[in-house]
């Protein structure tokens, strides 16, 4: 399992018993359902709950970081049919805390979802889980199991008038269904092609009905942000950046894993709770929101702090909080040609730019790679890109267009060695070593 | 699970089509098309994989076009819409696995198996998959046998374990 | 409204337009694939990028809507440069084969290449190869050209009401194909291939046959059914090559049925009729157009003569022209017969004297997708107009209830509000059921022949969609298809259908079966008062006929019976484009005439709409005309006033002038004896009309033929009726009514009781007579 260490922990507060405290008896026991409690017994009204969550400036955790109260307050109060869907379709390669989330304390993101229900006026939700971890899904559907039969889901809950159900819908191996409007169309029962944006989810979302979908780790901080008020929670982190946030770490350190640390924590203390670099080897670049953030390179990482508008001035994006470390046994026109491979397989292939556009940028990739780069790919790939940027219905373009660009503008010299002189500059070998069997130098006790 | 890669009947068995039953519950009377995937995986895990009078039963079952269920059961990599070996091994490969072992550890599974990516043992029983993020980098390597039990830490040992145990 | 401004030309729009439409009104072209203004927005080809004012990114004109003060350039360098970005996408795997293939010269994609991509490809990896699919006889693939606009598979999921095709597998792998081993099989497939902006759908039958440039192109009309679709027949060298949908809004949009796109593959049969034939010592012999037309004048003054007028009688197809009908009913009159008939299928004529005028439509084509509830009594809507389904389907999703009164329970692809489906004994009753039911909704009395009679909960239910609408069904249809025009008991089908519209405060009408159904009653191509009427000039059989177009075993209500009169008669002279095995037993004298794309003419659609059209080609080997011939038969048997210099001289006397409408079009009639109640025993028959057999020109279309709707009859029985007889799905079984076919039993369990559902108009299954024929069914 996944290491933890924590700063201010509140979402990993029920992780330390590992998968012995994911249980409702446990769940309650830490204090959980207090809030929707609470909320049901003193009739809060909905525009209230959604203050609080503004005021905790909660922004969401799957990538985009769009306010969460905000979003919320976009739902038609009006319409009789609307839903609350959850995100939990993680799969932007380097992020795995949602899968932590619900399997140690999967009732936080229930309780979450059922205040958030509550304040946008929805009567059913889905938690869409993605396929390759089916045993959280099952466990989920345990989860629900024991909230239903303790009153927290279905009708008149707990006594009160607001009825709401949850249920879980499995993915089955599609990157694209982390795009809200695609994991929407494959809860219908098709494919996930993302959806042209406006109409937003919030007025036309999920069988066409006002729709509040929100990532996992933004529904799980809910019950802690109504607990400690908006504000507490905001100045846990930093202006704009309320909170606490969990962090993936993974690549080239001594504990991969997930650490939950206030907004604003200095990358450097990240990387040193995660152990360090793995082997005491020279940290080359660090991906720091996930594989579609652009690659930040040693010195400029070492200078942020781990937060959306810090991460973002250095010419990156906070993302879903997934940070690939890479050390200097990294060649980083093969780690590209990994990425660009992944893109180039998930692109759903409606829109012309992504469907063409990613199989281009592979193509030329991985002919670099393998020794039969021309003097102007560098140049094709950046045009390619371009024309790929802001061209689509979705931000898979951009996603795949991102690590291209930002890998050839800090590491252009390597790309351009591999082109010369058909070969990397980082010996086959030393990659190989880089990149071995690895065992994490502490195995947590939790596990 | 119930794996046999002998061509059955499209018909789902009772059993296979309560547990779809209980998803199309999940969704609303008139969407029986949300339960799709689910029901597609209920028909694999009971097929095997995914022949196309499968797919079209599936599809009958829930009401909707027999292509709009093939759209769906190509679009998501997990569906097999050909024959696969008792046991699938997808490898995830990944960047951040592969910079703990990702590749290191399909390599192994090859070299013990004797087949490449996309390929099966002659005995039927080892199919191996290359893929993608199974939102488990921080166990790398990370490896998923039919698609529902998550491996972690696949390192040689705990590889050769899971191979003894898929008999 | 909304003020937007497109490349600094402002315009006021309706709220909810999008930008590509302002554009569109403002005569701006923006390049587009995947967008089509009848289907969904996919916005996923990503042509039309614009720049809009304030926006960070260029946007797609399909899917953004206009906000007021907009402000949008097409051609500015953000536009252009995105609009080249996408067009260099689609041409990295696109095969720049224009020379090989069919759509060069028509193709969207070549168009815009032209405009907007390099003349180099920057692209230097493989290039991607797409498995073609076999959709069946009409539609060719070359999937390797698609650009995956998706225009086909909304065509079927939307317009034809059934996805029949899909995107599978994903990003660079994404194929558009049908479920596997599935064909596309709707009777609108052949859209697709105008909808496709590529050359990866193309027409199987007109593939590598000519190039567009070389086609010369003239407008017609559909000699199908009472629709009238507008047609661009396309020529080379004299010889229909390809005909495509004429875009008319108002009637046929801009689409066509599969039997009017590909019919003219029938035009070159081999059973054309080229050269007139007389029949000489029971040998058939090939003559000069004036030893035929004098073998004829003759053959018909020597009957008239000896018998009387009276003694020949008129069969006219209803898929003839304005002036062939009118004409020749003008020479029978000038013979003096008043048996004339064009309503060849039709069994019940009580109607005639009573009608009040022309039965039509009741209502503009074009009002029927704004009616907010519908009934549809007896028709196999989806076969029958399947255009006018279409208008219905689109409708239905925007909610209107749409209701069903019939003997089968086809699926329409419309989401139906209630039906009930009766054996055809029953669809009387059942329709009094509904009136009694709406009248007592309405409040307002109903006829006294209906104080009796229970509702059903069915009746009771279509009641209650009809006056579901805003103004409590003021703004209702009741339509009467085909099969109900063709029922025994069709007058009181038409008394009562007229009593539920009126009770309603709403609309009643016919769907016209055949391109000149209610032309024929313009034309006066019906008895006069003393005359028989098409089912009796067969039951009392006559010394002469003349035939104009029609195929009598096939296209009357009781072929058998038509055969057998015909045969009797001493002289039978047909006017036809082609010949059969049944023209040369029964004809004296075979006249080769044009079909209507080799003559000039006239249909008069359902709606009452007078479209003429002209030649698009010239006649085969030596047939004319059909106009031509019969004024000189006019004149050789000396009946006046045939001094007719064209088919407009022609159409001017049959309707007064140049009308836009036909005047006289009125669905009254007057008090007719409700006949409900109807004494049956035995299995009745349902006989549709299959789609591809309705008339002379489809029967003989060979890539129809091959289609899916052009299966052989079966016997179709629902499971009762099936183990009441005894049998399983698959049984070969002896049907008898006078004669007897040997039919596979089939199940269909959208039939009533009792009911063997059994096609007409086939080779097939005309020996068993009539239409609404009792039958026998038992194991062969």
């Amino acid at each position: 399992m996944a290491l933890i260490d924590t700063i201010n922990p509140l979402l990993t507060t029920g992780w330390s018993k590992g998968d012995a405290g994911w249980s409702l008896k446990d769940y309650e026991s830490r204090g959980g359902y207090a809030q929707l409690k609470r909320i049901l017994a003193s009739k809060m009204s909905q525009d209230d709950v959604i203050a609080e969550v503004k005021k905790s400036a909660l922004r969401g955790r799957g990538g985009a970081g769009f306010p969460a109260g905000l979003k919320w307050s976009f739902m038609p109060k009006a319409a009789a049919e609307k839903y609350v869907v959850c995100n939990t379709d993680e799969g932007e390669p380097g992020t795995f805390k949602d899968r932590d989330l619900l399997r140690y304390d999967p009732h936080s993101t229930i309780e979450g979802m059922i205040i958030a229900a509550y304040a946008v006026g929805a009567k059913r939700g889905y938690n869409y889980i993605h396929g390759e971890i089916f045993d959280i899904y099952q466990r989920f559907e345990e989860a629900l199991d024991q909230a239903r039969a303790a009153g927290y889901l279905g009708e008149r809950i707990l006594g009160s008038d607001f009825s709401f159900d949850l249920f879980a819908h499995h993915g089955w191996g599609a990157y694209i269904c982390g795009e809200e409007t695609g994991l929407l169309e494959s809860i219908e029962g098709k494919k996930g092609q993302p959806r042209y944006k406006p109409p937003f989810p919030a007025n036309f979302g999920l069988y066409g009905k006002p729709t509040t979908i929100n990532n996992t780790e933004t529904f799980a901080a809910i019950p802690f942000i109504m607990g400690m008020g908006g504000e507490a929670y905001l100045n846990l982190g930093k202006p704009n950046n309320g909170g606490t946030k969990l962090f993936s770490v993974s690549g080239h350190v001594n504990r991969p894993g997930n650490y939950e640390v206030p907004m604003g924590t200095p990358f450097a203390k990240l990387l040193e709770m995660a152990g360090g670099m793995r082997g005491g080897r020279k940290l080359k670049a660090v991906i720091p929101g996930g594989s579609s953030a652009p690659v930040l390179p040693a010195d400029v990482m070492m200078e942020c702090t781990m937060d959306y508008d810090s991460i973002a001035k250095a010419g990156s994006m906070l993302g879903s909080g997934a940070v690939i470390v890479m050390d200097e046994t990294v060649c980083m026109v093969k780690a590209l040609e990994r990425l660009s491979y992944f893109y180039f397989e998930e692109s759903c292939g409606q829109c012309t730019p992504c469907r063409e556009g990613s199989g281009w940028l592979y193509r030329v990739v991985h002919r670099i790679e393998h020794g039969q780069g021309r003097p102007e790919d560098l140049d094709l790939l950046n045009r390619v890109t371009d024309n790929m940027m802001g061209k689509t219905i979705c931000a898979l373009a951009d996603a795949a267009a991102f690590p291209v660009r930002s890998f050839i503008k800090h590491f252009k010299s390597e790309f351009e060695y591999h082109i010369e002189h058909k070969k990397c500059l980082v010996s086959p070998e030393v990659q190989r070593a880089g990149s071995g069997f690895f065992r994490a130098s502490s195995a947590a006790g939790a596990a | 699970m119930n794996k046999q890669n002998d061509m059955l009947s499209p018909e789902l068995s009772p059993e296979a089509l309560r547990k779809i039953d209980r998803e199309v519950a999940k969704y609303p009377a008139d969407q029986k098309q949300s339960a799709v995937m689910a029901a597609l995986v209920i028909a694999q895990d009971e097929k095997g994989w995914l022949p196309k009078e499968t797919i079209a039963a599936v599809a009958s079952y829930l009401g909707m076009p027999p292509i709009a269920a093939y759209e769906v059961a190509s679009f998501y990599n997990m569906y097999d819409l050909h024959p696969v070996g008792k046991y699938k091994l997808t490898v995830c490969t990944n960047l951040p696995c592969a910079l703990s072992g990702g590749v290191h550890a399909a390599d192994y599974v090859k070299e013990k198996l004797g087949i490449d990516f996309n390929e099966t043992t002659p005995d039927g029983k080892f199919t191996l998959k290359e893929g993608e993020c199974m939102g488990a980098c921080g166990d790398a390597p990370v490896m998923l046998v039919n698609n529902k039990r998550m491996c972690s830490f696949m390192l040689p040992e705990a590889i050769d374990k899971l191979l003894a145990e898929c008999n | 409204m909304l003020e937007i401004e497109i490349d600094g030309k402002t315009l006021q729009v309706a709220d909810g337009s999008t930008v590509i439409e302002a554009a569109h009104q403002l005569g701006t072209y923006i390049p587009h694939f995947c967008y089509h203004k009848k289907l969904s927005i996919a916005a996923n080809c990503r042509m039309c990028l614009v720049q809009v004012e304030k926006a960070p990114k260029p946007m797609p004109a399909c899917a953004t809507l206009v906000t007021n003060g907009m402000k949008v350039f097409t051609h500015s360098d953000l536009a252009v440069k995105a609009q080249k970005g996408v067009m260099e996408f689609l041409l990295i795997n696109h095969p720049l084969d224009c020379p090989i293939c069919d759509q060069g010269g028509e193709c969207q994609l070549q168009d815009l290449a032209v405009g907007y991509g390099e003349s180099a490809s920057k692209y230097e990896e493989e290039k991607r190869v797409v498995p073609d699919k076999d959709l069946g006889p009409l539609v060719s693939t070359d999937m390797t050209r698609c650009i995956n606009c998706t225009r086909c598979i909304r065509f079927t999921a939307e317009i034809a009401g059934f996805m029949e095709l899909g995107q599978s597998f994903r990003g660079e792998h994404a194929e558009v194909m049908p479920f596997i081993g599935k064909t596309v099989d709707t009777e609108l497939s052949g859209n697709i291939i105008d909808l496709c902006p590529v050359g990866a759908l193309t027409s199987k039958p007109f593939r590598f046959s000519a190039r567009t440039w070389e086609l010369s192109r003239r407008r017609s009309v559909s000699p199908h059914d009472g629709l009238g679709s507008n047609l661009i027949v396309q020529t080379k060298n004299d010889r229909v090559m390809r005909v495509l949908p004429l875009e008319r809004e108002e009637i046929n949009e801009c689409w066509l049925t599969d039997k009017e796109r590909f019919s003219y593959l029938g035009l070159n049969s081999a059973e054309r009729l080229t050269r007139p034939m007389v029949k000489q010592g029971g040998a058939w012999k090939e003559v000069d157009w004036n030893v035929a037309l004098d073998y004829a004048s003759h053959a018909l003054r020597d009957v008239a003569k000896t018998h009387g007028g009276a003694a020949i009688g008129g069969l006219l197809s209803p898929h003839a022209t304005l002036e062939e009908m009118y004409l020749a009913q003008k020479l029978l009159r000038g013979l003096g017969s008043e048996n004339i008939d064009f309503r060849l299928r039709q069994s019940d004529f009580s109607a005639d004297g009573k009608r009040t005028g022309t039965p039509w439509l009741g209502m503009k084509i074009a009002d029927i997708g704004r009616l907010e509830s519908v009934l549809i009594v007896g028709s196999f809507l989806r076969k029958d107009h399947p255009l006018i389904a279409q208008r219905l389907r689109q409708s239905a999703k925007r909610g209107a209830q749409i209701s069903v009164l019939h003997s089968a329970d086809d699926d329409l692809l419309i989401k139906l509000a209630a039906r009930a489906i009766a054996a055809p004994s029953q669809l009387p009753a059942v329709l009094a059921q509904i009136v009694k039911a709406t009248c007592q909704l309405k409040g307002v009395a109903a006829d006294a022949a209906l104080a009796g009679i229970a509702v059903s909960a069915e009746a009771q239910a279509i009641a209650q969609s009809l006056v579901a609408g805003k103004d409590g069904g003021k703004n209702s249809g009741i339509l009467l298809g085909n099969f109900a025009q063709q029922h025994p008991q069709a007058a009181t089908l038409h008394a009562l259908g007229r009593q539920l519209a009126s009770a309603l405060g709403g609309s009643f009408g016919f769907l016209g079966e055949a391109a000149n159904s209610v032309g024929g009653y313009v034309a006066k191509a019906v008895p006069g008062a003393a005359g028989m009427n098409a089912a009796a000039m067969l039951k009392d059989p006559r010394q002469a006929y003349v035939v104009l177009a029609a195929e009598p075993e096939l296209d009357c209500a009781d072929g058998a019976q038509a055969l057998v009169s015909l045969t009797k008669a001493a002289a039978v002279v047909v006017l036809s484009p082609f010949k059969s095995q049944a023209m040369l037993d029964y004809a004296a004298v075979l006249l080769p005439v044009s079909p209507f794309s080799e003559t000039s003419g006239t249909f008069v659609n359902t709606e009452g709409r007078v479209q003429s059209f002209y030649a698009a080609a010239k006649p085969q080997g030596e047939a004319r005309p059909a106009w031509k011939v019969l004024r000189v038969l006019g004149n050789l048997l000396d009946v006046a006033g045939f001094e007719f210099n064209s088919s407009e001289d022609v159409r001017a006397e049959a309707l007064g002038g140049q009308p836009d409408f036909v005047s006289g079009l009125d669905n009254g009639i007057d008090a007719v004896a409700l006949n409900l109640t109807a004494s049956v025993h035995g299995l009745e028959r349902v006989a549709d009309v299959p789609i591809h057999f309705a008339d002379s020109l489809v029967r003989r279309a060979p890539a129809l033929q091959q289609a899916r709707d052009s299966a052989a009859p079966t016997a179709r029985m629902n499971a009762a009726t099936l183990a009441k007889l005894g049998l399983v799905s698959g049984d070969k079984t002896r049907v008898g009514a006078g004669g007897t076919a040997i039919l596979a039993a089939e199940l269909d369990a959208g039939l009533p009781d009792g009911v063997v559902r059994v096609a007409a108009a086939h080779a097939d299954t005309v020996a068993l007579g009539a239409m609404s024929a009792i039958l026998s069914v038992e194991k062969a």
